[in-house]
């Protein structure tokens, strides 16, 4: 549930305090600290009760008397309780705050590995403003409701009952006339809690969607630059941020109803037992150390009546924010490594699609699968493009193959293994990526470039690792980072130099070289290289080939020379398989998805020389002999 | 070292003139916030005192009632004193209550509106900073400052302000009623005025500093964060996972310990102040105890003496939360603040040239780029585009295509020479017809999320649904976004994931084709085409390109096919400039690359 609109409007299956529960296991550590904590706090109550006593005893005994002597002892009595008081508070915080914070990490890493270990189709339907809300300020919400809230509401309500039980055994009519008077406050509570729970977590979701357009109007700032549209972009925030505003003010007139009783209800209290103890002290019912001690005690419970509106706030509060970290930490995953993995000791790198079927989550019912049945099978060292128009499925595939997503029917064998059947981490050491939009971390461009061997990072190993990397910086010709700054060690990556697309490619492509895997789906990987550097890539990248199985998504026929076989990808299905020359001898589709010596001419014409500027030096094309074309999904 | 504007701003160890000129510079920032609500601070202020007021009446009128009333119904069974105090009480109560649920409203409003005064200040900010900014300050921190950081502002004004409005008054109050009924036991509360200030001033020293490393820590967390799941693929794909959740973890203790050690701070505080609460209490006793014997006061004043002077220090709790959040906040809005004072690098004109008709005359003179003196990326030049003219430009990554591309665009101002379009300098042109002329489409074809048709329109905000479909045909976009799930309402999510590279840019080409600029700058935009794509988007190009001037970098030399001009550059300098067909007759680098092009074609 990615947008505020679906979530705010589902039904809530759970009450408030059986949302919270789910809370224990990441408290559980924490739980004996809470425990004292509330201990430790409930004497501090206790003994702020105690006082009064002390002072009806001075009361009624020492100055009704006259008698000054023990005037100080009263006054050490009152000292040593507040000392008491202050201590039972230190240790309070001391018991309590710091297991919070432990709390508070706990959850933000399970939810980190949670949200690494989903499949990438979750993170298609997350924004991950969304994600990164729920990270901080839900987490910091719980964490202070923790070791605040939670141990507040729970020591104040029971001071409050004490409280209670200490005014009816000053005064039972009293007490009850207080009781009676509180019953406004319970009646508000709940229907606060109604109210605002559901004003509480429209607030949490429209600020999850604001800082999405914030991470938008960032990653996104080239664009909104480029048409200068800062401004526009603007409106449309300020829109969300008026909603926002909105909701936030509903709750803040939802926190000034429960307020105004809170405050109300004990000031009403406190007159009718004005009046009702001065009378009671008239017929001599009560004493004046008594109806002291009354109002002592009362006052005494003020802050903490007062402070339950702020608490109940909080803790609706964090019921919201528990709501929405577990529609993460809920989130099923899909795609798991399984309970006995296989594993292929010895990869040879024999790549199979055995009629995969792929239709994305969301895809219309109607509609056919993205992929309906490809069929294709790479042999060890053979390199296979893939070609096809845009949108016909490519990259998808792609990201079948290292179950970035898993196929929605048939099977991918790795070695004759199905590679649900490896676990994840050994699937993806023998295959790896190259991606078209080549994502580089902020680290040094030895880290970035050896990300794929993590065995490298100790010590012992580095200069093994260096030699990898120097191999996959030449292969990619990407020895232009011997020119930077500080040569391989430069932070490159968002939080360092600047690269242009064309750098950025070869990094990525030399990253997917030094995993050295079994097999190698390189998508696009020279897309934004210029003629020259293609070409000296490619030389480098034909040594790498010649020994590692890998498939390769192609626009151009320079990356297609690179394959031994193309497979032609047309209406979600492998058409045609054969060597470049022979598709483009026979294959109209493939001719006109590859060819672009035809520039002006649209497909199905004759084709015409070429005209204009430059003379065509490649040979006529024939057309009579016969094509190697496999039936789409010819395994059924 | 600097700390103006951004510089500096992961330190913790400012040098007091340091810290002075940030902190000044955070409380400029909150007094321009609350300029413009002036009237509405005042109205909610005054609603405070008076509502503070009433309820802070109640002990007095308590100890009236037990030594008037209660005397006045003893000796001559008078209820009116009595009557006439609860009835006072009554009122003072609901007058307190009410004012104070009206106080909880307006104090709202005045946080929310200053909070969306920020908000929008930062957003705006944050799209006028230059690229350069942005590049080296990297996303995930201008997030933070966006996202966490204005979370503690809202917390101190939310909880924290009231906490601190009401507590200062409610204690100022008090004193006063205090020193009314009985200016001895005000002495007493005077007594403890300074060790309370001893304790606050120590607290403050030592949680500034602690504050401001949880600002950092956050932004680190937040960095990580938003990395790893915008770049998840590549995570997942080259096993990031472990050593990510080693990094994310040793960050979030760093935030963590951070955190405990300001609530350690804190656990000091706090108890400190209770127990000066309760030392003044029983001092007040003893003082007053005394003086009940010796008949100097009575005994419902005295309870009205120690009630207040308990009630003293109640506040005291939620003004350490003040505190806890005014920190907090304190340290966030010296962030903002920072980000605030960065001057864009490419400033909007004082006095802007207006342009309603561009032409498309290009004129670079005397041109010099360089991003620091030391790294020279384009070395002085002079270069005339007539308007109308297609320049290809040609040349190997890094030779600093896409640097003069952004010059045109404005991404950067030159660091020598200027830049005219139409005989005006860019940097002089007012900023709206700037981007109505000049347009460019890079590589990195971003998508909105939001549907299909809102991204095109992105090219020309209130575009009709018709222009939007005539756009996506003309770049040969509309078939496959016919096919999408729910057509032109297709909702692209995030980083337009469930759209292929391809498609992303005949996207954001549809987008270019839309604004009709006077002049277009195409970065490697169709590198991910295939290539009856490209033929089509080239066919597009064809008419689009007909009546404007425009700058096309492309690896792939098909598009020389549609320039009238081609320039070639090396190492920042342009090195051949010539019609495609003179060049490619001749014997230079642009001959050789053509024919290598050729080559590789089938």
């Amino acid at each position: 549930m990615p947008s505020s609109s679906s979530t705010t409007t589902s039904p809530r299956p759970r009450g408030t305090v059986s949302t919270l529960l789910r809370l224990v296991p990441f408290v559980r550590p924490a739980l004996p600290r809470i425990l004292l904590g509330g201990i430790a706090a409930l004497f501090a109550g206790v003994v702020a009760l105690v006082i009064p006593v002390v002072l009806q005893g001075l009361v009624d005994g020492p100055l009704a008397a006259g008698d000054p002597g023990l005037i100080w002892p009263a006054a050490l009595a009152v000292l040593g309780l507040g000392v008491l008081e202050a201590i039972f508070i230190a240790l309070r915080r001391w018991f309590v705050l710091t297991p919070g914070t432990h709390v508070e990490a706990t959850m933000r890493n399970t939810l980190y590995a949670q949200l690494q270990d989903l499949p990438v189709a979750f993170h298609d339907r997350w924004q991950s403003g969304q994600l990164l809300s729920r990270a901080m300020s839900d987490l910091s919400h719980i964490r202070r409701w923790l070791s605040f809230g939670l141990v507040l509401l729970v020591v104040n309500i029971v001071t409050i009952v004490i409280g209670f039980a200490v005014l009816v055994y000053w005064s039972w009519i009293l007490g009850l006339l207080f009781l009676v008077l509180s019953i406004p406050l319970w009646v508000t509570g709940y229907l606060f809690e109604k109210k605002y729970s559901i004003v509480a977590r429209r607030s949490q979701d429209q600020q999850g969607d604001l800082a999405t357009a914030v991470e938008e109007s960032v990653h996104g700032i080239r664009v909104l630059k480029a048409f200068g549209r800062g401004k526009y972009s603007l409106e449309k925030f300020t829109r969300q941020a008026e909603e926002l505003r909105g909701t936030e003010l509903e709750k803040a007139r939802a926190i000034a109803g429960i307020w105004f009783w809170l405050l109300l209800v004990p000031d009403v209290a406190f007159a009718v037992s004005l009046l009702g103890g001065v009378w009671l002290a008239s017929v001599g019912e009560l004493s004046v150390g008594e109806l002291f001690a009354f109002f002592a005690t009362a006052t005494v419970l003020r802050f903490p009546i007062e402070s339950i509106g702020f608490l109940l706030s909080m803790t609706f509060d964090t019921r919201t924010a528990v709501d929405r970290l577990f529609e993460v930490l809920d989130e099923k995953n899909t795609i798991t490594d399984p309970e006995a993995p296989a594993t292929v000791t010895e990869p040879h790198g024999r790549l199979v699609f055995n009629d995969v079927h792929f239709r994305y989550q969301d895809a219309p019912a109607g509609a056919r699968d993205l992929l309906d049945g490809i069929q294709l099978e790479l042999e060890p060292g053979e390199t296979m493009a893939l070609v096809g128009l845009t949108g016909s499925g490519k990259t998808t595939l792609t990201a079948l193959a290292t179950r970035l997503y898993d196929v929605t029917g048939g099977r991918i064998l790795l070695d004759g293994v199905d590679i649900r059947d490896l676990s994840r981490d050994e699937l993806r050491r023998h295959i790896a990526m190259g991606f078209e939009d080549a994502t580089l971390f902020s680290a040094s461009v030895r880290d970035n470039v050896l990300l794929g061997r993590p065995e490298f990072d100790e010590g012992a190993r580095r200069e093994e690792g260096d030699a990898v990397m120097a191999e996959a910086l030449e292969i990619a010709q990407a020895d232009f980072v011997h020119e930077l700054p500080e040569g391989v060690d430069t932070l490159i990556g968002e939080e360092g130099l600047s690269l242009s697309g064309g750098q950025r490619q070869r990094l990525a492509l030399a990253r997917a070289v030094a995993a050295a895997p079994a097999v190698l789906v390189l998508d696009d990987p020279l897309s934004a290289l210029d003629v020259d550097t293609e070409a000296r890539v490619e030389a480098g990248l034909r040594r790498v080939l010649a020994t590692t199985t890998a498939l390769i998504v192609a626009h151009r026929p320079s990356t297609v020379q690179l394959a031994d076989r193309v497979a032609l990808l047309q209406d979600g299905r492998v058409t045609a398989v054969g060597t470049h020359s022979e598709l483009i001898a026979h294959n109209e589709h493939y001719r006109y998805v590859i060819s672009s010596l035809d520039d002006d001419v649209p497909p199905g014409r004759e084709r015409e020389v070429a005209e204009g500027i430059v003379p065509t030096t490649t040979a006529p094309i024939s057309t009579e002999t016969g094509t190697i074309t496999i039936p789409g999904g010819g395994a059924r | 070292m600097s700390v103006s504007g951004v510089t500096g701003e992961e330190r913790d160890d400012y040098t007091k003139v340091e810290s002075r000129v940030i902190r000044q510079r955070s409380l400029r920032l909150l007094g321009s916030l609350l300029a413009p609500l002036k009237l509405r601070v005042a109205l909610t202020m005054l609603v405070v005192v008076v509502s503070t007021a009433a309820q802070v009446a109640g002990p007095a009128l308590i100890a009236i009632g037990i030594d008037r009333g209660l005397p006045a119904l003893l000796d001559d069974q008078d209820w009116m004193p009595v009557a006439l105090i609860v009835v006072a009480y009554l009122i003072t109560g609901l007058i307190g209550a009410i004012l104070i649920a009206q106080y909880t409203v307006l104090s709202a409003r005045v946080s929310q509106a200053v909070l969306f005064d920020l908000r929008r200040r930062v957003y705006l900010h944050a799209q006028r900073l230059s690229l350069e900014f942005h590049e080296s300050y990297t996303s995930g921190r201008i997030i933070a400052r966006q996202t966490s950081d204005l979370d503690s502002i809202r917390e101190l004004l939310d909880s924290g302000v009231n906490g601190l409005v009401r507590g200062v008054l409610y204690m100022v109050f008090i004193a006063g009623a205090l020193v009314i009924l009985d200016p001895v036991s005000g002495l007493v509360l005077a007594g403890s005025l300074p060790p309370l200030l001893l304790l606050t001033r120590w607290f403050q020293t030592r949680s500034q500093r602690a504050f401001r490393r949880t600002r950092v820590a956050s932004a680190k967390v937040i960095v990580n964060f938003v990395e790893t799941m915008t770049g998840i693929r590549a995570v997942k794909a080259f096993r990031k996972e472990p050593r990510n959740a080693r990094a994310f973890g040793a960050q979030v203790e760093e935030y963590r310990d951070a955190n405990a050690r300001v609530i350690q701070l804190f656990g000091i505080f706090d108890p400190g102040l209770v127990l000066i609460g309760n030392v003044a209490v029983a001092v007040a006793l003893l003082v007053g105890g005394f003086r009940v014997i010796d008949g100097g006061l009575e005994v419902g004043a005295l309870l009205a003496v120690l009630l207040y002077v308990r009630r003293f220090f109640d506040p005291m709790e939620e003004m350490a939360m003040f505190y806890n959040s005014y920190q907090s906040a304190a340290a966030a809005l010296e962030k903002i603040s920072g980000v605030l004072d960065e001057r864009p690098s490419v400033p909007d004109p004082v006095d802007p040239v207006d342009l309603w008709e561009a032409e498309g005359r290009l004129d670079f003179e005397k041109v010099r780029f360089a991003y620091r003196a030391d790294r020279v990326i384009l070395p002085e030049f002079t270069l005339n585009i007539p308007a109308g003219q297609t320049i290809a430009l040609v040349g190997s990554t890094g030779a600093g295509k896409s640097t003069l591309a952004k010059l045109v665009a404005r991404f950067y101002d030159p660091s020598d020479g200027e830049i005219l379009l139409d005989g005006v300098d860019l940097r002089r042109l007012h900023p709206k017809d700037l981007r109505r002329a000049i347009v460019m489409v890079t590589q990195e074809a971003y998508l909105f999320s939001g549907t299909v048709a809102e991204n095109i329109a992105l090219g020309k905000p209130g575009a009709t649904f018709d222009e939007i479909i005539q756009a996506a045909k003309a770049v040969g976009a509309h078939g496959f976004i016919e096919e999408l799930p729910n057509g032109y309402d297709t909702d692209v999510n995030k980083r337009g994931g469930r759209v292929s590279a391809g498609q992303r840019q005949l996207l954001s080409f549809a987008r270019a084709f839309l604004a009709n600029p006077a002049v277009l700058i195409l970065d490697e935009a169709t590198a991910s085409l295939d290539i009856p794509s490209e033929r089509l988007v080239q066919e597009g190009l064809t008419t689009l390109l007909a009546d404007r001037t425009a700058i096309i970098i492309a690896h792939r030399l098909s598009t020389v096919a549609i320039a009238d001009r081609v320039l070639v550059m090396e190492h920042g300098q342009i090195v051949e400039d010539g019609a495609p067909a003179e060049l490619i007759g001749g014997t230079g680098r642009f001959a050789r690359l053509h024919a290598a092009w050729r080559d590789s074609l089938v």
